[in-house]
């Protein structure tokens, strides 16, 4: 029974069903929004108007003179979106961004996930130490670790030295557009695998030990047992770790800001940085475009994830 | 590696438990590579920023340091004032957290518990902008904030971050799941709502509130994009943008200085972590069943 519990849709224990519809006092409502008053507030302030303007913004052709007199402000229907698809320097960051993303995310789940099943195959000693131990990278400031890795992935760094020792000779990582990203992913994989191990562990709580046991009885192999009695259960727990991940890996951005100011030839522009950038050129209007495509493809790719792992409920 | 030297002790142990301690080895081994390559660029970070700068220049590949020096740390005290950023870091990570604690549980349960009108529509909204990323908010923020006479203020670094939708969907279903007895009882008996969340609803909230201001604290420490886009002057820099923009600088190739700044940001987050590891690795986890 508690095998399925945690799958469930967060959703559906929210809904307090069908509305029952009683009338709401006078009183229940100012209780209500008083408690509410202080969120709603910042919230309106923080979130929503620059939610709301940002979208406005990406119509007009606003930039850093504008701010004081908005009036001057002329609106441009979607010019800045047809120029940015038109961008050399926009399309790359979009396709570094998704290459950041398509092979970073599986990677991390992946590493993720090995390290949980390791760490759940019945090992007792030093669990603890070695869950904290994978989970110090994430717990740190990215900026900070970037600067580390920024020394760590020279030509003549620590990591070609230890390629060294098996007789690989390492590319000059942060100054070959071919290598910059892969050592980005390097970075992340190294980073965030840990967020996954510590999700994938409670996962694995809810992989009943029985029905193991059972496939163990009947002669299923280690890895058929994993794929076909572990896989199925851990289907949600992945769906949102790639759902944190995701959110987080489509606007990277300290890495290249800190190792390699978005270079070299452009091969690490994010397109978090390519916004920055032009919100620093002051042109807030296409700045705040480009941010809108990025939020749309947050949400497709939150849909596809939610299509793929859950296809086969 | 393939024929593991096995102790004479399981000579007498059937098959099947000689394979499993086979698997066990194998399992810790890779473990144990995996935690090295995790640990590894901290003790080299860590190593790094005892060495001068002929040293790391002269041997970017070596671990201990020929002749161990503070320097780096000396400079990071006095002429870079570290001391500020650090004090802007822990006063900002304060408020926010604070702030998502008291106001998200507030929220929380009215969201929960509670009937107002409008209610369905504010979940709707919470529920909608959490995932929406800081990148999308930055510049209409950026000029908000400049509007509001509040650019390069410390305001500007701590009121966007005061509550957050995640905050507010963790602490409702937290809230959800007190059993709803508890607290018709109390209303019947007369006490007030304002009575009822401070005597009943926060003292049965202690983890989830110690979960919220882990996670917050953690992102607030971390926090990159905005400070960097917010903070205009060196006395309001947190302590990664004093990093990130250190580094870039005529210091970009001071490795020792560099490494002590890292040492200095990571370090105290990393201490505090081992310190409280099972709250954190709790929070994680918890916020996965959610």
């Amino acid at each position: 029974m508690s095998v399925s519990a945690p799958s469930r849709p967060a959703a559906t224990r929210g809904g307090a069903g069908p509305s029952r519809r009683r009338r709401v006092s006078g009183s229940q409502n100012r209780t209500g929004w008083a408690f509410a008053l202080p969120f709603v507030i910042v919230f309106s302030i923080f979130m929503m108007i620059p939610l709301v303007s940002s979208f406005l913004m990406s119509f007009t052709d606003i930039t850093s003179r504008d701010t004081d007199n908005v009036f001057g402000v002329n609106v441009i229907g979607f010019e800045h979106y047809a120029s940015l698809f038109n961008n050399p320097q926009f399309l790359r960051s979009m396709l570094n961004t998704a290459y950041f993303v398509v092979i970073g995310i599986p990677l991390t789940l992946g590493v993720g996930l090995a390290l949980a099943v390791a760490l759940n195959s019945g090992i007792s000693r030093f669990r603890t130490a070695f869950r904290v131990g994978f989970y110090v990278p994430v717990v740190t400031s990215i900026v900070a670790v970037a600067v580390v890795w920024r020394f760590i992935l020279q030509d003549d760094g620590l990591i070609n030295s230890a390629l060294a020792l098996v007789g690989i000779d390492g590319p000059n990582w942060l100054h070959d557009p071919a290598w910059s990203m892969p050592a980005m992913i390097l970075l992340a994989v190294w980073r965030n695998a840990g967020t996954v191990m510590i999700i994938c562990l409670a996962g694995l709580q809810s992989v009943p030990s029985e029905v193991l046991e059972a496939g163990m009885v009947d002669g299923a192999s280690a890895w058929t047992r994993f794929t076909r009695i572990v896989m199925p259960i851990m289907r949600p727990t992945l769906l949102l770790a790639a759902i944190l991940l995701s959110v987080g890996y489509l606007q990277f951005f300290d890495e290249p800001f800190v190792m390699t100011q978005g270079g070299p030839l452009g091969s690490t522009l994010s397109v978090t940085y390519f916004t920055f950038n032009q919100f620093g050129f002051g042109n807030y209007g296409l700045a705040s475009a480009a941010s809108y495509v990025l939020f749309v493809a947050i949400a497709l790719l939150s849909l596809i994830q939610f299509r793929v792992f859950r296809s086969k409920d | 590696m393939s024929a593991p030297t096995l102790s004479p002790v399981s000579a007498g142990v059937g098959h099947r438990a000689r394979s499993s301690r086979i698997a066990r080895a194998v399992v810790y081994t890779v473990l144990v590579i995996a935690v090295l390559i995790t640990l590894l660029p901290f003790v080299w970070m860590l190593l790094g920023s005892f060495k001068d700068q002929g040293e790391i220049l002269r041997d970017p590949r070596g671990w201990l340091p020929q002749n161990p020096t503070l320097d780096n740390y000396a400079r990071w005290f006095t002429d870079l004032n570290i001391g500020h950023f650090f004090l802007n870091s822990v006063v900002v990570a304060i408020f926010t957290v604070l702030g998502n604690i008291i106001f998200c549980s507030m929220v929380g349960y009215a969201l929960a518990k509670m009937n107002f009108t409008g209610k369905k529509t504010l979940l709707a909204l919470v529920l909608v902008t959490l995932m929406v990323p800081h990148v999308v908010t930055f510049v209409p923020l950026f000029v908000l904030v400049s509007n509001l006479g509040m650019s390069n203020s410390y305001y500007a670094l701590i009121l966007p971050f005061l509550t957050a939708p995640i905050g507010v969907f963790l602490m409702r279903q937290f809230i959800g799941e007190i059993p709803d007895s508890l607290i018709e009882a109390a209303r019947i008996d007369g006490a007030s709502e304002a009575r009822i969340f401070l005597r009943i609803i926060l003292p049965l909230l202690g983890p989830p509130l110690a979960t919220l201001g882990i996670l917050t604290f953690l992102s607030s420490w971390n926090n990159f994009l905005w400070p960097l886009v917010a903070a205009q002057t060196e006395d309001r820099y947190t302590l990664p943008v004093a990093l990130a923009l250190y580094s870039q600088g005529e210091n970009a190739t001071d490795y020792g200085l560099l490494l002590a700044g890292s040492v200095l940001v990571i370090a105290p987050i990393v201490l505090f972590f081992i310190f409280l590891q099972r709250f954190f690795l709790q929070s994680v986890a918890s916020v996965g069943i959610k």
